[in-house]
C-alpha cells in the first residue's frame, strides 16, 4: 500500500502540522468504458467494489454516487453489528458479515473501531421471552454465540437498566451477544474507498444516474449527470432509491422506502459500556466515543424520500428511554435526522440477479443493514463476478417473492416496522 | 410530519392517521387461477415512487374512516384528498 498508515506515519506527519497527509482516494473523471458500474457509494457498495477488485481481480471498476461517499444511510444508522438472527440463511448472511468485521482494521489498514462490547435485546412480554429463548436456541445450533439472561442477570450486565417490576413494560428477561458491538460508521467507507481506489477502482462522486440503457435484456450502460457510460455489468446498491433506479431498468421491486429516525444527546462520561435493544417498547440505546448517547427510534409508516420522519416517533421512543432509564431523565438532545430504509416484505435483503442480464440488485436491507456492510458487498462481489450467487446469499434471491420462499426477520431485525 | 385534511374531520395531525400503502392495487378477481408471478405481483411488488404518489390513509384516531391522498413523497405535500369510490384526480 502507498501510504501505508502506522505509528510511524503518524509520527512523521505530526512533524509537518499533519498538514501533508496524502489523499485518501483520487477524484477521477469517469472513463468511458467500465467492465462494471456499482451504482452507489454508501458502504455496501464500496465494499462491493473492493472485493471486486481484490477477490476477483475486477479492477477496471468504476462507483457512481449521486452525492459524496457514505453521505446517505452509512452515515445516518445507529453503527450496531450483530448476527443473533433466527432463520439458518440469516444466520450464514449475518454471521459471515461478523467475522469480516473482526479482522476488518488489519485487512482495510483503516481503524474502523470496531468494539465487541456486547449487545442485548430486551423481553418485555411472555411472548417476548419465548421468542428470545427461541432465537437464542436457534443461533446456537447456528454457531453464533447467544445467552439468555434473566432479570438479574440483564441488571447485572447494564446496572442502570429499570428492573422493577412496577413499570409499564416490566423487563422479564434478555438475550446477550458478547462479539456483537457496534463501529465508526464514517470509517467503514472511508476505509473502503480508500483500499478500493488503491486497487485501481474509480470512485465517481456527484454523478447522478438518470438511466439505464438496455438492448432488448442486456444492459449497455447508464446515463449519467457526467454522461453516458459503458458497461456490461451493473451493480446496483441505493438503498432508499433501489426502486427509483429499477423503474429507470424497467424492472419491479418488492420494496417500500419509509423514514427511519435517530438521535443522539449531548455527550457524558462513559455510562453504558454494550448496546440495549428493545424491539417490544421500541428503544434502543448505546454510547459513542465521544460521550453522546446514540438512541434509534422505529420507521414512519408511509412511504417518504424526503429524510424528515415524524415528532410522535420520536417522542414515543424517547417516552420508552426514560422509563428503562430514569438516569437519562435531565438528558438534552442534541441532533435528530432520519434516513431513507428499503424495506422488504419479509425484513431480509435481496442481493441477486434479475430477470435483466448484467443487471444485479442488492436491495432491501431495510432498518438494518450496516452490520452487514462486509458480508453484503463480499457475496455481492461473488454474484457479479460469477453471474452465480454464493451460497450464503442463494436463499435471499428476488424470485422468493414468487416462490414464496420467504426469509421472514420480522422478529430478529428489532426495528418495528 | 404534516397535516392531513381528513375528507370527514378536516385537517388534523398526520400522527392522528395511519399509512395504508399505495392505492389502487385491485383485487384479483379470480384468485384460483392466478399465476405464481401475478399472485407476487398483487402481495409485494410496489411503485414505491419518488414523487407523486396514490396512496390509502384510515383516520385512525378519528372517525376511523378510509380515504385516499395524493402526496409527493419527495417533500411529503399533500396534492389532493378523495374519498373511497372516487375517481383520482387526473391533474
Amino acid at each position: 500500500m502507498k501510504n501505508k498508515y502506522s505509528l510511524f506515519s503518524l509520527v512523521k506527519n505530526a512533524f509537518s502540522y499533519h498538514e501533508n497527509w496524502g489523499k485518501a482516494w483520487k477524484d477521477p473523471e469517469p472513463k468511458n468504458e467500465y467492465d462494471a458500474i456499482i451504482i452507489g457509494g454508501g458502504g455496501h457498495g464500496l465494499a462491493t467494489a473492493y472485493y471486486l477488485a481484490k477477490k476477483h481481480q475486477m479492477t477496471n471498476i468504476a462507483v457512481v454516487e449521486k452525492g459524496w461517499i457514505g453521505g446517505g444511510n452509512t452515515g445516518r444508522n445507529t453503527t450496531i453489528i450483530r448476527s443473533n438472527y433466527l432463520w439458518d440463511a440469516s444466520a450464514g448472511l449475518y454471521d459471515h458479515a461478523l467475522k469480516i468485521w473482526e479482522g476488518l482494521s488489519q485487512e482495510l489498514n483503516y481503524n474502523v473501531m470496531f468494539s465487541q462490547r456486547g449487545v442485548m435485546n430486551l423481553a418485555h412480554n411472555l411472548q417476548d421471552v419465548r421468542d428470545l429463548k427461541r432465537r437464542t436456541h436457534a443461533n446456537r445450533l447456528n454457531g453464533i454465540d447467544a445467552v439468555y439472561l434473566n432479570t438479574e442477570e440483564v441488571k447485572k450486565f447494564c446496572p442502570i437498566i429499570n428492573t422493577s417490576p412496577d413499570i409499564r413494560y416490566p423487563v422479564l428477561g434478555g438475550t446477550l451477544q458478547r462479539r456483537a458491538g457496534t463501529a465508526r460508521h464514517d470509517a467503514v467507507a472511508w476505509g473502503y474507498a480508500r483500499g478500493a481506489d488503491e486497487m485501481g477502482v474509480d470512485i465517481i462522486q456527484n454523478c447522478e444516474v438518470k438511466g439505464i440503457k438496455r438492448n432488448g435484456d442486456v444492459v449497455e450502460g447508464i446515463e449519467t449527470t457526467k454522461g453516458f457510460i459503458k458497461t456490461k455489468k451493473i451493480g446496483v446498491v441505493a438503498a432508499g432509491h433501489s426502486s427509483v433506479i429499477a423503474n429507470m431498468a424497467g424492472l419491479r421491486l418488492p420494496l417500500e422506502s419509509k423514514p427511519l429516525q435517530a438521535l443522539v444527546s449531548e455527550p457524558v462520561k462513559p455510562i453504558i459500556d454494550t448496546v440495549v435493544m428493545s424491539n417490544a417498547v421500541h428503544a434502543y440505546v448505546s454510547q459513542s466515543d465521544k460521550g453522546e448517547l446514540v438512541i434509534g427510534a422505529g420507521t414512519d409508516d408511509y412511504v417518504s424520500y424526503s429524510q424528515k420522519g415524524s415528532h410522535d416517533i420520536v417522542e414515543g421512543t424517547l417516552n420508552a428511554i426514560l422509563e428503562l432509564y430514569p438516569i437519562f431523565s435531565r438528558m438534552r438532545m442534541l441532533r435528530q435526522w432520519g434516513g431513507i430504509v428499503d424495506i422488504c416484505p419479509d425484513a431480509s435483503p435481496i442481493i441477486s440477479k434479475t430477470s435483466i442480464k448484467g443487471l444485479y440488485f442488492n436491495c432491501g436491507w431495510g432498518t438494518g443493514g450496516f452490520k452487514a456492510t462486509p458480508g453484503s458487498g463480499d457475496l455481492f462481489a461473488h454474484t457479479i463476478a460469477n453471474d452465480e450467487p454464493h451460497k450464503l446469499n442463494a436463499a435471499f434471491n428476488i424470485n422468493r417473492f414468487v416462490s414464496g420462499d420467504l426469509v421472514d426477520e420480522h422478529g430478529a431485525a428489532a426495528v418495528a416496522h | 410530519m404534516f397535516i392531513i385534511n381528513c375528507p370527514y374531520c378536516g385537517e388534523r395531525e398526520q400522527s392522528e392517521f395511519k399509512a395504508g400503502g399505495e392505492a389502487h392495487i385491485i383485487r384479483p378477481k379470480q384468485p384460483t387461477e392466478l399465476s405464481d408471478d401475478e399472485w407476487a405481483e398483487y402481495l409485494f411488488m410496489r411503485k414505491n415512487v419518488k414523487g407523486i404518489q396514490f396512496e390509502r390513509w384510515v383516520h385512525t384516531h378519528g372517525c376511523r374512516k378510509w380515504f385516499n391522498i395524493v402526496r409527493d413523497t419527495s417533500n411529503d405535500a399533500i396534492e389532493a384528498v378523495y374519498k373511497m369510490g372516487e375517481k383520482p384526480p387526473t391533474k
